[in-house]
């Protein structure tokens, strides 16, 4: 099964197992991981799931579509190049690794 | 001994106060007491994604199994909360048993309201609310060929589109003369019942029920003026109660909804309310309001849980809403109830645009279908108590966002 390493506020790691078809969002609530809030529970209407792709992985991931890229005008933490919205990203063998770094805050 | 905080609810709001005391500090026992017979999960896929299958199970809760664990939080699931003992400070449940507190929270929600009509109870005639009630919808809709929904709000909708996309005859009957009618202004109503009937979907307008008609199952529904539609599978989709009698029987200020301060606080200063099943004072509206949204419940959550823990956090979150219609996002902030002038950004025919809604000359809500981004401004905007001019709005061309970094 492919890992997700997900880099806590604190700047520790946690890296899971996360199925594949599974998001990135998902893969932290099942597994307790703190700092993804997702309120909308992933249907890319909330901005609250937030996390910045680290370079290594920026490549490997599909970009976003339309909507979480409007979506991601509103984030509560500052938005990058490397901003996505974790509910979109879905683990392949692939993307064994991923490694997403998770922001100061989700909520305005 | 401290006998710590008791929850009385299963859903969005229970879950958010145990989880937030915890972040707050709160280190006394928590247990969340709830009926279901499952920990608290998600509901809005309920009548959308999982009803069409794309969200599946596993990804309903809200909180995983390790989360109750390592932040000690424990589920008493499928016992009812029973009555409130004040004086001997303890809930009592539906087996017998009674929980002591020192403090408690309601988050009992809401109930679907039922349609007071003969043949309301006939096999076939559904509600939507639970992960239990969803299950019995999906059961039915794979094997009915004529559906009828009454109530074109949210659900009722939503469920329609799900109905619809799975080739099934559907009819929707409202008694208000346009669809969402609580929910979003005359104009964006108009627009999306466009959509919903150019899907195929018979939305019946200004029309009542009088009564639901079969043998054992139900066969048809009859129409207030008489006029009958086939039916094998009926949803009752007319809005909720909420549930404040256990509150009521213990003697907390209630009136449709168990009334609470901005700190979630209840008449019973030991008591905390959040969620659905709460009449609370509102920033933005001139009454003490009732909202039925995941947004409510997690951020009165917040604020109910800051007050357990000794933190003064006012509930001021500006409210907002989504729904997902078809390939329709919609996205709502801001109470637009007596708004006195409207303006759109973007175009309507293009399938994506903002409906602006000011109310003597200020912004007090923005509606946006397939706009997220304007949106999460939106929010941004309210929440500062920033306004654009109508003009500005109208004018695609203006950056909204510069009002922000100006700000």
């Amino acid at each position: 099964m492919p890992a997700v390493v997900y880099i806590l506020k604190d700047g520790s790691e946690r890296r899971v197992e996360v199925p594949e078809g599974t998001s990135v969002m998902l893969g932290a609530i099942q597994n307790n991981v703190p700092g993804i809030e997702a309120e909308c529970g992933g249907c890319c209407s909330c901005a609250t799931c937030h996390v910045y792709v680290e370079p290594a992985y920026a490549d490997k991931v599909p970009p976003p579509d339309l909507t979480e890229n409007d979506l991601l005008s509103g984030v509560a933490a500052e938005r990058k190049p490397s901003s996505r919205l974790s509910c979109q990203i879905n683990m392949t063998a692939a993307l064994d690794g991923l490694t997403v770094r998770i922001p100061e805050k989700q909520s305005l | 001994m401290s006998h710590g905080l008791v929850v009385v609810g299963g859903s969005y709001a229970a879950a958010q106060i145990a989880a937030s005391a915890r972040e707050q500090g709160y280190a006394e026992p928590i247990r969340i007491v709830s009926e279901e017979p499952r920990g608290p999960y998600q509901r809005p896929p309920l009548s959308k994604g999982y009803l069409a299958g794309k969200v599946l199970p596993a990804a309903l809760p809200l909180r995983s199994e390790a989360f109750y664990r390592d932040s000690k939080v424990e589920l008493i699931l499928g016992a009812r909360a029973e009555s409130i003992d004040l004086s001997g400070r303890s809930v009592v449940l539906s087996d017998g048993r009674r929980l002591a507190f020192d403090r408690l929270a309601l988050a009992t929600g809401a109930r679907p309201r039922p349609l007071p009509v003969p043949g309301g109870g006939l096999e076939g005639v559904l509600f939507l609310r639970s992960l239990a009630d969803a299950d019995a919808l999906r059961t039915r809709l794979a094997e009915a060929t004529d559906v009828v929904i009454v109530g074109a709000g949210f659900i009722g909708l939503e469920f329609a589109s799900v109905a619809v996309a799975a080739g099934k005859k559907v009819t929707v009957v409202e008694m208000q003369d346009r669809v969402l009618a609580r929910a979003v202004a005359p104009g964006l109503a108009a627009f999306i019942a466009d959509v919903h009937r150019a899907k195929g979907l018979d939305i019946r307008l200004g029309a009542t029920v009088k009564e639901l008609r079969g043998n054992r199952r139900v066969e048809s529904v009859i129409c207030g003026d008489g006029t009958s539609i086939r039916a094998d599978l009926v949803l009752l989709a007319i809005g909720v109660i909420p549930n404040v009698e256990l509150a009521q029987a213990a003697g907390l200020a209630c009136q449709d909804g168990i009334i609470v301060d901005r700190f979630a606080t209840t008449s019973d200063p030991r008591i905390v309310s959040a969620g659905d099943c709460t009449r609370h004072p509102s920033a933005y509206a001139d009454q003490p309001l009732r909202l039925e949204s995941v947004q409510n419940a997690l951020d009165q959550a917040k604020t109910a849980a800051a007050t357990i823990s000794g933190v003064a956090k006012p509930y001021d979150t500006v409210p907002w809403f989504w729904s997902d219609q078809y390939d329709l996002k919609l996205q709502m902030v801001g109470l637009a109830a007596g708004h006195d002038s409207a303006v759109t950004r973007g175009t309507p025919s293009d399938g994506r645009f903002s409906v602006f809604y000011y109310r003597r000359g200020s912004l007090i809500a923005i509606d946006s279908v397939n706009k997220p981004g304007e949106h999460m401004l939106g929010r941004k905007l309210l929440t500062a108590r920033l306004s654009p001019t109508p003009e500005q709005a109208a004018d695609s061309g203006f950056d909204l966002q510069g009002l922000m970094a100006k700000a």
